[in-house]
Formats: C-alpha cells, sequence, structure tokens
C-alpha cells in the first residue's frame, strides 16, 4: 500500500530520462568497499560512527566484499607489495566502479617517497576523487563522497568509465 | 643492578669487556661465539635473559669511523625480573657467510633474523625459513643497506601463494598427504587478508583447515612496510617525529615520547618537571584510546556491536580535547626534543576531567555488557592460551604479556618520568586466553586514569622546554632583531640537532609493550642509522602458536584480541 504522493498517483505512469532514475538510485545508495591499510582507516572509522554519520549519504553498507561494492574508498598507504591485491579488489567490483583515494599516501605516497611505496594509486587504479590530510578529518571523507554523487549525476549508462586505463600493473 | 650483571659476564666470559651505555650493558663477540654465549645467556640460571626483544643489523659503509667489518648484527635481550638489559654485538664481515641462528632458543628470533635477512641481506645460518619478510618476493638487493637508493622502486606484479610454507608447517606438526587419506579427509587452504575486515589492517592469514578447525597457520605481514627506517635516515631528528606519529597511529603521541625521550637520554638532557608530567598525562590518555580502539574493534569482531558505539563514542568525543591542544585530531606531532610543542590551554584541567568521567561511563557501560555475559565467556575463556614461557620466548611484552601473569611493566621496573611516584597497579592475567587480554586492557584503562588524576594534582606551573639552544628553537624577538638568534634557528632546522656520534637503545612502555629505539649516531643532524622495535611485530610473530589447533572463529577475536597494528608491525 501506498503511504506519500504516489499514492495518489494511482497506477499513472512518471516519465524520466534512464539515467536520471539510474543515476539517482546509484546516487544514494552507494556500498563503500573500504580498503583500508594504515592510519586513514581509523579516520574513516570515525567518519562511520555516530558522529559523522554516513548513513546521512546513503553510504553506510559498507561491505568488505568487493563483489557487492560499488565504491572503492582506499584509506591509507599502498605498498609495492600491497598493490597487486589493491588492483585485484578493483577488478573484482562490478561495474560502474568509483574509486576515492584517501588521505596523501594514497593520493601521492605522502610523506613516504621511497622504495616500498606506491607513489600515488593512480599508478595502479583509476581514481576519481583524491582526499588531501594526513589523515583526512572525517568531513573529509563525507566531502569526497559528495562529489562522487555530482560525478555519478554527470554520467550515463550508455557510456563505459576508465575503458583505456593502463597502470604499472597493466 | 647493573654491577652485578656486569660481574657475573666477566665471571662466566672471562675473555669479554661489558661496558655499559645508558641503562644498557653492551658486549662485543666473534660471530663464531655467538651460539655458545647466546645459549649460555638464555640458559644459565644466573644470567636468565628469557626475552630477546630484537635483532638489527648496521651497515657502515659510510660511517665515519670505520670498524673492520663492514656489518654487524645486534642482539638485544632482556631479563625483566632482574631489569636487566644487554645488547650483544657481533661483527659480520661476509654477508653471505652469515651468524648462526638462535632461533631454536627464542621465538621471537625468527621473524628478527628474517627481518635483518630482507633488509641487509646477512645470512643466518641453520634458520629454519629465511626468506624475505617486509618487501615482496620479486623484490632484489636489500634497502638498508647504505648503497640501496632510497627512491628505487621495484614493482611487484603478484602476491606469494605461500603454499609451500604452509605444506612445510604441516609436515612439522606430523601432517602430511597419507595422513590426511588414512583420516579420510581432505585439508581445506583458507585465506584471511590482506584484505579483510577481520585483520584490521593488512595482514595476511593462511590456514590449513580441517572442518573447522586450523591445523597449521603461516602469517605474511610487510603489506604496509613504508620503509619507516630508510626514510629516517635521511631526515633530521626533529623531522622525524611526525613519522613516528604513523607507527601505532592509535596512539600517535606514545610513539613521539617515546622517540625524543630515547634522544634526551643519550643527549643527558633533563626536561623541565612540567614538560615530564605534560608527557605522563598525555601518554597514559593515549594509552587510554589505544585500549578503546582495540576493545571496541575486538569487540565487533565478536558480534557487540553496542560495545563499538558506547567505547568508540568515547574515543571520538576525546578527539575535540586533543584537537584542542594539538591541531590535529590523529597524528599530533606534539613532542620536540627537549620538551613539548606547546603548553597545556587555559582550562584544560575542566576538559581532561569531562573527557576522563565520560570514558569511565563508557567503558563501564560497556563492561556491564561484557563482564556477566555468558555468550563472552564461551567465546573468550579458554581460546587461544598464550603460556608465559611461549610469550616470553617470542617476544611478546606490554598488555598481551602480562594477560599470561608475567607482570612486566617498564614504567614499575625501570622508571622513567617519576613514573615510581604514581600510585597503580600492573594488572595481570591467569590464563593468557582472549578473555585475560581484554580484561587487562579493561583494567589498564582504569588505572592510566588514576595516574592522570594523580598527575593532574601534581603538576607544576614552568617552561615545557628545556633553555638550551643546541636543542630549543630560540625566540622570535631574538631570531628577528639578532644574528645570533637568526643563525641559531637557521642551524636547527636545516641541520638539526646535533646528536653526539655513537651507538645506544632506549625503551619505552607504549600502549602495546615496550616500543624500542635503537640509535647509530654519527654526529650530524640526523641519525646514521634508526631502528624501532616495533611490540607488534614480535606479537604477531607468535600469532601461530595461539591459534593453531583453534577454531577459524576464533583466529579473528584473537588478532582482535593483541592488537595488531599496521604501522607499527611494518613500519
Amino acid at each position: 500500500m501506498a503511504l506519500g504522493i504516489e499514492a495518489g498517483l494511482g497506477d499513472s505512469v512518471l516519465t524520466t530520462k534512464l539515467d536520471e532514475i539510474i543515476n539517482w538510485g546509484r546516487q544514494y545508495s552507494l556500498w563503500p568497499m573500504v580498503f583500508g591499510t594504515a592510519c586513514c582507516a581509523i579516520e574513516f572509522m570515525s567518519a562511520a560512527a555516530s558522529q559523522h554519520d554516513i548513513s546521512r549519504f546513503g553510504a553506510e553498507v559498507v561491505r568488505f566484499s568487493p563483489r557487492q561494492a560499488d565504491l572503492m574508498l582506499v584509506c591509507g598507504t599502498i605498498s609495492y607489495k600491497q598493490a597487486p591485491i589493491l588492483k585485484r579488489i578493483y577488478d573484482q567490483m562490478p561495474d560502474p566502479r568509483w574509486v576515492v583515494a584517501m588521505g596523501a599516501c594514497a593520493s601521492s605516497g605522502g610523506i613516504y617517497d621511497n622504495y616500498c611505496t606506491v607513489q600515488g594509486i593512480d599508478t595502479v587504479i583509476p581514481v576519481d576523487v583524491f582526499i588531501s590530510g594526513c589523515p583526512p578529518r572525517p568531513e573529509a571523507v563525507l566531502d569526497a563522497l559528495m562529489k562522487i554523487q555530482e560525478k555519478i549525476q554527470t554520467e550515463s549508462v550508455l557510456v563505459d568509465r576508465h575503458k583505456d586505463f593502463k597502470g604499472i600493473l597493466d | 643492578m647493573t654491577d652485578s650483571l656486569t660481574d657475573k659476564l666477566q665471571v662466566l666470559f672471562p675473555e669479554i669487556e661489558p661496558r655499559t651505555v645508558l641503562d644498557c650493558t653492551v658486549i662485543d663477540i666473534d660471530p663464531q661465539a655467538v651460539p655458545q654465549v647466546m645459549e649460555r645467556l638464555k640458559t644459565y640460571p644466573d644470567l636468565g635473559f628469557s626475552l630477546l626483544l630484537d635483532i638489527t643489523a648496521i651497515d657502515y659503509l659510510t660511517y665515519p669511523q670505520k670498524p673492520a667489518a663492514r656489518f654487524c648484527v645486534v642482539y638485544t635481550l632482556r631479563n625483566w625480573e632482574r631489569n636487566w638489559l644487554l645488547q650483544v654485538r657481533t661483527p659480520v664481515a661476509d654477508p653471505e657467510h652469515g651468524v648462526e641462528s638462535v632461533a631454536h632458543l627464542w621465538g621471537s628470533a625468527d621473524w628478527a633474523e628474517r627481518e635483518v635477512y630482507d633488509q641487509y641481506g646477512i645470512i643466518f645460518r641453520n634458520h629454519p625459513d629465511l626468506r624475505r619478510i617486509l618487501n615482496h618476493w620479486q623484490f632484489e638487493g636489500h634497502p638498508l643497506r647504505k648503497d640501496y637508493d632510497i627512491f628505487k622502486g621495484q614493482i611487484c606484479y603478484e602476491a606469494d601463494s605461500l603454499e609451500k610454507e604452509i605444506r612445510a608447517r604441516l609436515a612439522s606438526k606430523g601432517i602430511d598427504e597419507s595422513t590426511m587419506q588414512d583420516i579420510n579427509t581432505e585439508m581445506m587452504f583458507l585465506n584471511l587478508g590482506p584484505s579483510h575486515p577481520a585483520t584490521h589492517g593488512a595482514i595476511r592469514i593462511f590456514t590449513a583447515l580441517d572442518g573447522e578447525t586450523i591445523m597449521a597457520n603461516v602469517n605474511e605481514i610487510g603489506y604496509l612496510h613504508r620503509g619507516f627506517e630508510k626514510t629516517a635516515e635521511n631526515r633530521t631528528y626533529n623531522q622525524i617525529i611526525p613519522l613516528t606519529d604513523r607507527l601505532n597511529y592509535c596512539s600517535a603521541l606514545m610513539n613521539n615520547i617515546g622517540y625524543a625521550k630515547a634522544i634526551e637520554s643519550w643527549l643527558g638532557l633533563e626536561i623541565t618537571e612540567r614538560a615530564m608530567f605534560m608527557r605522563v598525562v598525555l601518554s597514559e590518555f593515549f594509552r587510554v584510546q589505544d585500549h578503546l580502539v582495540c576493545l571496541a574493534a575486538n569487540l565487533v569482531d565478536m558480534g557487540g556491536l553496542t560495545n563499538y558505539w558506547y567505547l568508540y563514542n568515547e574515543k571520538e568525543a576525546s578527539y575535540d580535547f586533543i584537537s584542542r591542544l594539538t591541531g590535529a585530531r590523529l597524528t599530533s606531532s606534539f613532542t620536540r626534543i627537549g620538551g613539548m610543542y606547546r603548553d597545556f590551554y587555559e582550562g584544560w584541567e575542566d576538559d581532561m576531567e569531562q573527557q576522563l568521567k565520560a570514558i569511565e561511563k563508557g567503558v563501564n557501560d560497556s563492561l556491564k555488557l561484557v563482564l556477566q555475559n555468558r555468550i563472552v565467556h564461551d567465546r573468550t575463556q579458554g581460546t587461544c592460551v598464550l603460556s608465559p614461557e611461549t610469550a616470553l620466548s617470542y617476544g611478546y611484552t606490554g598488555p598481551n604479556l602480562r594477560s599470561t601473569g608475567v607482570s612486566f611493566d617498564i614504567r614499575k621496573d625501570n622508571p622513567y618520568y617519576n613514573y615510581e611516584s604514581f600510585d597503580f597497579c600492573v594488572p595481570v592475567g591467569s590464563h593468557g586466553d582472549v578473555y585475560d587480554r581484554i580484561m587487562v586492557r579493561f583494567e589498564e584503562i582504569f588505572e592510566s586514569i588514576k595516574i592522570i588524576r594523580q598527575a593532574m594534582k601534581m603538576i607544576p606551573e614552568g617552561p615545557v622546554f628545556v633553555d638550551d639552544h643546541r636543542v630549543a628553537l630560540p625566540p622570535k624577538d631574538q631570531v628577528y632583531n639578532k644574528i645570533e638568534g637568526l643563525a641559531n634557528h637557521f642551524k636547527l632546522i636545516f641541520e638539526g640537532v646535533k646528536v653526539p656520534a655513537g651507538e645506544w637503545y632506549d625503551s619505552y612502555e607504549a600502549a602495546n609493550g615496550e616500543l624500542g629505539f635503537h640509535f647509530v649516531a654519527d654526529g650530524s643532524g640526523g641519525p646514521y642509522k634508526l631502528k624501532v622495535r616495533p611490540p607488534c611485530f614480535y606479537a604477531m610473530g607468535g600469532f601461530h602458536e595461539m591459534i593453531e589447533g583453534e577454531m577459524i572463529a576464533d583466529a579473528v577475536i584473537n588478532l582482535g584480541s593483541i592488537n595488531i597494528i599496521g604501522g607499527e608491525l611494518d613500519r
């Protein structure tokens, strides 16, 4: 039984663009796959906890299963040892998928400019939003989430994302 | 105490001359003598060095006063009952020939020697499983050698399968293909991590299962190896403070304090009374924070999500106080060599008291859910038991060691910063199971709060920085108006605090156990070598001893209960 304004609409039909309705759905039900490796993961925990409450943005269903997720949050340093795992998890996620590089390390290697740290995960997988900070505050995570939502709004189901990306492991 | 150790060493090893560096006794021995000396150190009741804290190596390639042999291997040992700290040094001219392994004497030597091999390429003969640990298996060369370029990264294309290792581990337990055929079953290999919610970071736990029972387990770490030690060699002493924040990022300020303390003790620098009390207050406050995160995550693993809100919300609330004081939430970089970045703000006592009350309430609420809870008891009591002998052998320290009944706490046994004048207890467990580890942490929260309250009453007024131009930046009016001040400022910033040449080890009781720093200084403004003795690394090294024979679900809660923090584990 319908309860809202749809009660008055009865069996009538709503017309909209396919992109609009799909994007609207995707925007507000992002399922994050948290690839937490370091300090940033602790700040993500804060973003998920009650004070900052990530569920206000419809992204609280944190799944560690890549098959059920469409938003990858890379929270922390990615070393060369970790990179193949990051790539494999990314490859396992179904399309469309979005990637956030949280913090200085994931974005550029941060303070670790040395032999074992990948200098930015965009050399391994395509990234949609970068968050600055070491570590970023939880508000910044929410800001990135909204940026992703804005981005989704402009996309089309007919266009493949990042079709010709080539990283160091490809 | 140290005198009697020197006497004992001289009686047992007349050819060796012990020397004393800070509160550590140091002996130099020949590489051939390593097996014999180390065995005596461990087994002679008069010596009884039950803890092998750390093994590291030094590459003297570019050191100003070059010794004859390029490498030197250093073993750090502790007799916790008598408060003896001993470093055994042995020169290694040919890394390919190396030294004899001591892994049969101490469990902790297994991983420690693997790390030295990985980073310096020194072979440990007769080591059971000498392969890389922090760097990936496709890595070539040894990064901590002085002739390895810090920027030379090497791409890893695929993860190590670990199949050989798990089969060897199974075989060592007497389980091979034919046994499996006899009992008509098949072994299942299950991988937890490195990207798995239960691993709390990037650790790989590889298990061989019979049903749900873990028959064998091998673990792989190094996924968060960020080159702390190599980076530190290329920074000045004060520039390393932000790097130490990111070792154990759940209690960042404690690492800062441990690091600054190590340098100050070598410089012979007495920090001001107020700075000492500040460090005690903040150490204990961060110990509470660390335990809150550990317990919150551990209880979530068990399915108790409510505990997470009760405990983590208080941590979240504490960030208000921490960011008001330090300007950052997680990584505060609040200490400097010679004091603190700045004093407490006005009215901090009220804020602190409010935080403490809130934490007590949160912890008590959580305890109400846990203490009398049959499900928690059934789940945790008697699972993943760690005996005191195993714990000592694998180099466990801190709450994990204390849960087995060993009451070793550096704050009590070798007090610094006036810890002897505080009234607090060291909680110990009786069984060494998951339950004990959880409860020891709960109790430590209350003990730390007790210390903070006492310190708040006693804290004197005064400066928080030493008045010593060798380490302290001059006041800004002198920098802007006087050439001496300007020169002093620039020298300290560009060249760093000048630390006299030498080698020393200093330890500190961090939230997870003994956090040690082994320095080699060449007299310049940055360390020639800096090795961290991370408590997590050794806790993880003995992880398989705890979970073999237990259920797979217990492995998950056990990992939570020993509180592995990736930044400190892999550095």
